[in-house]
C-alpha cells in the first residue's frame, strides 16, 4: 500500500536508525512511502502549548500535504507526533467554522485540509491495515525466545477517546499483538503503559529520569531481554540516557531498547547492523544473548 | 443474569498483616454500578469491607476507586464497563486471555483497588487530606478580591465565566491524582487537581492575583513545568476536566501573557522550541537543549551542557549524532512554515478552541456546514471574479470569525 509517509524529526535527527530501520523494514511488508519532505515539526504538544491556532495551522499544513499525495492514508513513526497530530485533527475535524479559520492561514499557500485525514502510526498500521496474518506469514526468523517487554509510553494510548481506542480497536495491546506475531514472549512489567519521562528533562532532570530509570528496572526484574517502543522520545530517555538514568536511581540497568521496526526487521530476516542497532547506547548486540534468540549466525 | 468476580483490595496498616485480594461473586445486571456490587457484597457477606460513598450520583466524589486498573468513580462505572477493560495498569491486573470467559468472548473479573499516589486508611479508603486536599491548599483556592471591592455585584463577562466552567466541573475525587505519573516519581508535584483548580482562578477576571498566582507556580520546582504530559488525569477524570489541559493553559498564560522567567527553564524551554522550529522546520535537538538553558553561552547552560557531554560522546561514537548534525542546521524550514510562525503568532489575540465548551458537531451540522461554505465560497468567488481579488479577500476578516468562533461557545 502507498502511504503520505511523515516521519517526524527525531526519527531524522539523535535516533537516525529509526527513520532507517522503516526504509528498510518498509519494502518487505509491500508499504510505498511517500515521505512528506516539506512538511514541519508537529510541536509536540509545546507549540501548542505557546500557540493553540499555530499549533493546528502548522499540523493541517502536514495533512493537508498528505491529502495532495495518492497516499491511501497518512502514516507516522512517532507516538509524540500521532498524539499531537490527533489533538490538532480533534479539533479541526470537530468545528467547521474552526477548520475554515486554520484553511485560511493556509490559502496562501495554496493548501487546504479537508476533514476526516486518517493518521496512523506504524503500529496501528501493522494492525489494522496490513494485518497480523499477513505479518505473521512474512516472518522469516521468528524472535524465539526472546523476552520483550512493550513500553507504549503516552502518546499513543492516551486519552483513550481522541485515539479511538475502543474494543473494535484495542490500540492499547497491538504491540503484545505484534510481539506475539513475531514469534516473541510478551513480557509484563510495571512500566508498560508508563511514561518515559522525556518532556520534563530540561525542567527536572532528576524526576525525568528517575522515570526511565524505575521502568528499566522493572522490566530486568522482569527478565526481558529488550524493550520495544513506537516513540523515538521514549528511545531517547530509555537508551541514549539510560547511563544518566542508572546514575539517578542508583542501580546498573543495561536493557537494550527496540524501536518497532526494528523489532519487526530482526523477524523479516534483516540483521541488526542493517537495523541500525550498533547505534544503541545500550547495544542490543551486545546485550541480547543471540545464540539462543533470533539471529544466531546472523553479523551483528 | 451475568455474574462477576468481584476482587477487592483489602488492607488495615494497623492489623500488621499484608494485604489480600478477597474474592466474591454477584450476580447483577451489567448495567449496575460497581459500586452497587461492592454495597451488596458488604451488606450481605461482609460488613468490614472499607469503602467511603455517599451521593451514587457521581457528584460528591467520594468513591474514587481504580477498577480493572483504571481509577474513576465506583458509582458511575458499570459493572459491564469495568470487565470490558480486561486489564489494565494497576497491580495484578487480571488478564482476560487464557480464562474460561475468554471462550465467551467476555472478562468477568473485575479488581477494585484503592487509588493510588495517597496512604491507604483502610481497604479501599485512602488518606485524601494527607495528599489532595494538601495540594488543594497549595494554590490558595478562594479568590483574592480586587481592591476597592465594588459596592454591587461584579459583573463578570460571560466568555470568561465559559472559559473556566471547565475546571469548575471538578468534584475533587481524586482519580487524577491517583494515577498521576510525576507524582508517583515525584511525590511533591502539585499535581492535575490542584493546578486545575488554580486555573478557576488564574481564568477569573475578579480575582486579584492572576501575575502572582502564575509566577507562584512557575517558580515553584514542584509547579507547572513538572507534568510531564502523560495524559493520565485526562482518562481518569469523571467529569471531563482535563486537568492537564488546564496545566497547559497555565504555561500559556505564564509563558506568553506574563512572560515569567522561571528558574525551571520551562519559559525558556518553549521559547526556544518555537524559534527552533520556526527556523529549522523541524527540530534541530542539540540547538534546542543550549537554548533552553539561555543558549549556548549563558552561565546557566554551560554546567547543563558539560553535564550532558557524556550523553554526547556517546551519541557520536555511536554514529547516532555526528559533528555536523550537533553544530549545524541542515535542514531549513520552508518560508511558507516561518510565515505561519509569523503571522499567527504576531496576532495581539490567540485563538483557542475548547472542544469541552463548544462540543463536537453531528454529522449532520458538519456536512450542512461544509455546504454552506462552500457556497458562501462560490458566492465569493463569483463577486471576486465581478471585482478586483483585493476586494473578495476583504470579505472574509479575521477579526469576523475570532467572533463567531466565542459566540458558538456561549451554547455549550
Amino acid at each position: 500500500m502507498k502511504v503520505a509517509y511523515w516521519p517526524g524529526c527525531v526519527s531524522r535527527g539523535f535516533t537516525p536508525e529509526l527513520h532507517g530501520s522503516m526504509a528498510k523494514v518498509a519494502p518487505l511488508l509491500d508499504i510505498e512511502l511517500i515521505e512528506l519532505d516539506r512538511a514541519s515539526c508537529c510541536g509536540a504538544g509545546v507549540i501548542a502549548e505557546h500557540n493553540q491556532e499555530l499549533a493546528d495551522a502548522l499540523n493541517a499544513r502536514t495533512f493537508a500535504l498528505a491529502q495532495q499525495t495518492d497516499g491511501e492514508l497518512m502514516m507516522n513513526i512517532c507516538s509524540t507526533c500521532q498524539g499531537a497530530q490527533a489533538e490538532c485533527q480533534e479539533r479541526l475535524d470537530a468545528n467547521t467554522e474552526y477548520r475554515e479559520l486554520i484553511n485560511r492561514d493556509l490559502a496562501e499557500q495554496g493548501l487546504r485540509y479537508e476533514k476526516g485525514l486518517t493518521n496512523k502510526n506504524f503500529l496501528w498500521l501493522l494492525v489494522e491495515e496490513i494485518g497480523l496474518d499477513t505479518l505473521k506469514a512474512k516472518v522469516k526468523r521468528p524472535l524465539t525466545d526472546l523476552r520483550v517487554g512493550p513500553f507504549y509510553g503516552c502518546y499513543i494510548v492516551r486519552p483513550a477517546v481522541r485515539l479511538r481506542i475502543d474494543e473494535e480497536h484495542p490500540r492499547d495491546r497491538y504491540l503484545h499483538w505484534v510481539i506475539e506475531a513475531l514469534g516473541g514472549t510478551v513480557i509484563d512489567y510495571a512500566g508498560v503503559y508508563k511514561c518515559c519521562g522525556f518532556p520534563i528533562i530540561t525542567m527536572n532532570k532528576d524526576a525525568s529520569l528517575k522515570q526511565a530509570g524505575r521502568h528499566l528496572g522493572d522490566a530486568i526484574d522482569a527478565e526481558a531481554d529488550c524493550l520495544v517502543v513506537p516513540c523515538p522520545l521514549c528511545h531517547l530517555n530509555l537508551d541514549l540516557q539510560q547511563p544518566a538514568a542508572s546514575k539517578v536511581v542508583g542501580r546498573e540497568l543495561g536493557m537494550p531498547v527496540l524501536h518497532l521496526p526494528q523489532l519487526v526487521g530482526l523477524a523479516l530476516g534483516l540483521n541488526p547492523k542493517e537495523l541500525g542497532m550498533n547505534k544503541h547506547v545500550i547495544r542490543p548486540t551486545s546485550v541480547i544473548d543471540w545464540s539462543t534468540s533470533v539471529v544466531a549466525g546472523a553479523a551483528a | 443474569m451475568p455474574e462477576y468476580t468481584l476482587k477487592i483490595r483489602r488492607y488495615d496498616p494497623q492489623s500488621g498483616e499484608a494485604a489480600y485480594w478477597d474474592e466474591h461473586t454477584v450476580e447483577m445486571p451489567e448495567t449496575q454500578s460497581v459500586l452497587d456490587a461492592i454495597l451488596q457484597v458488604r451488606n450481605e457477606i461482609d460488613g468490614s469491607i472499607g469503602i467511603r460513598c455517599s451521593c451514587q450520583q457521581a457528584i460528591c466524589g467520594s468513591c474514587g476507586v481504580r477498577m480493572n486498573g483504571k481509577p474513576g468513580l465506583a458509582c458511575n462505572t458499570h459493572l459491564g464497563e469495568a470487565a470490558r477493560r480486561g486489564h489494565g495498569t494497576g497491580s495484578d491486573a487480571p488478564d482476560e486471555r487464557g480464562t474460561a470467559n475468554e471462550a465467551e468472548g467476555r472478562n468477568t473479573i473485575i479488581a477494585v483497588e484503592p487509588m493510588g499516589n495517597m496512604p491507604v486508611i483502610r481497604d479501599l479508603i485512602v488518606d485524601m487530606d494527607q495528599v489532595h486536599w494538601k495540594k488543594i491548599q497549595r494554590v490558595t483556592p478562594w479568590l483574592i478580591n480586587k481592591e476597592p471591592v465594588p459596592e454591587r455585584e461584579y459583573i463578570v463577562p460571560h466568555e470568561n465565566m465559559v472559559d473556566v466552567t471547565q475546571t469548575m466541573a471538578c468534584i475533587q475525587c481524586g482519580a487524577c491524582v491517583s494515577d498521576c505519573l510525576s507524582m508517583e516519581i515525584d511525590p511533591g508535584f502539585v499535581g492535575p487537581a490542584a493546578l486545575a483548580k488554580a486555573y478557576r482562578f488564574v481564568g477569573d477576571p475578579r480575582d486579584a492575583e492572576h501575575a502572582e498566582r502564575l509566577k507562584d507556580l512557575s517558580e515553584d520546582e514542584q509547579g507547572i513545568y513538572d507534568c510531564t504530559h502523560c495524559f493520565n488525569c485526562i482518562d481518569a477524570c469523571p467529569k471531563g476536566v482535563d486537568p492537564m489541559s488546564q496545566i497547559m493553559r497555565l504555561r500559556r498564560k505564564a509563558g506568553s501573557d506574563f512572560h515569567i522567567n522561571d528558574r525551571n527553564n520551562g519559559y525558556r524551554h518553549e521559547h526556544a522550541f518555537v524559534k527552533n522550529i520556526r527556523r529549522n522546520g523541524i527540530l534541530h535537538e542539540s540547538d534546542l537543549l543550549a537554548d533552553s538553558y539561555g543558549g549556548k553561552f549563558h552561565p546557566r547552560a554551560v554546567p547543563e551542557l558539560i553535564g550532558s557531554l557524556p550523553t554526547g560522546i556517546t551519541g557520536l561514537a555511536r554514529g547516532k549524532m555526528t559533528p555536523q548534525k550537533l553544530l549545524l542546521h541542515q535542514h531549513k524550514a520552508p518560508q511558507e512554515v516561518k510565515r505561519l510562525f509569523d503571522e499567527i503568532d504576531g496576532r495581539q489575540e490567540r485563538i483557542e478552541l475548547n472542544l469541552y465548551v463548544t462540543g463536537y458537531e453531528e454529522e449532520e451540522d458538519l456536512e450542512a456546514g461544509q455546504r454552506k461554505l462552500e457556497e458562501e465560497r462560490a458566492d465569493a468567488a463569483a463577486e471576486a471574479s465581478a471585482e478586483s481579488p483585493e476586494a473578495a479577500a476583504d470579505t472574509t476578516t479575521a477579526e469576523s470569525s475570532e467572533s463567531e468562533t466565542s459566540n458558538e461557545s456561549e451554547n455549550p
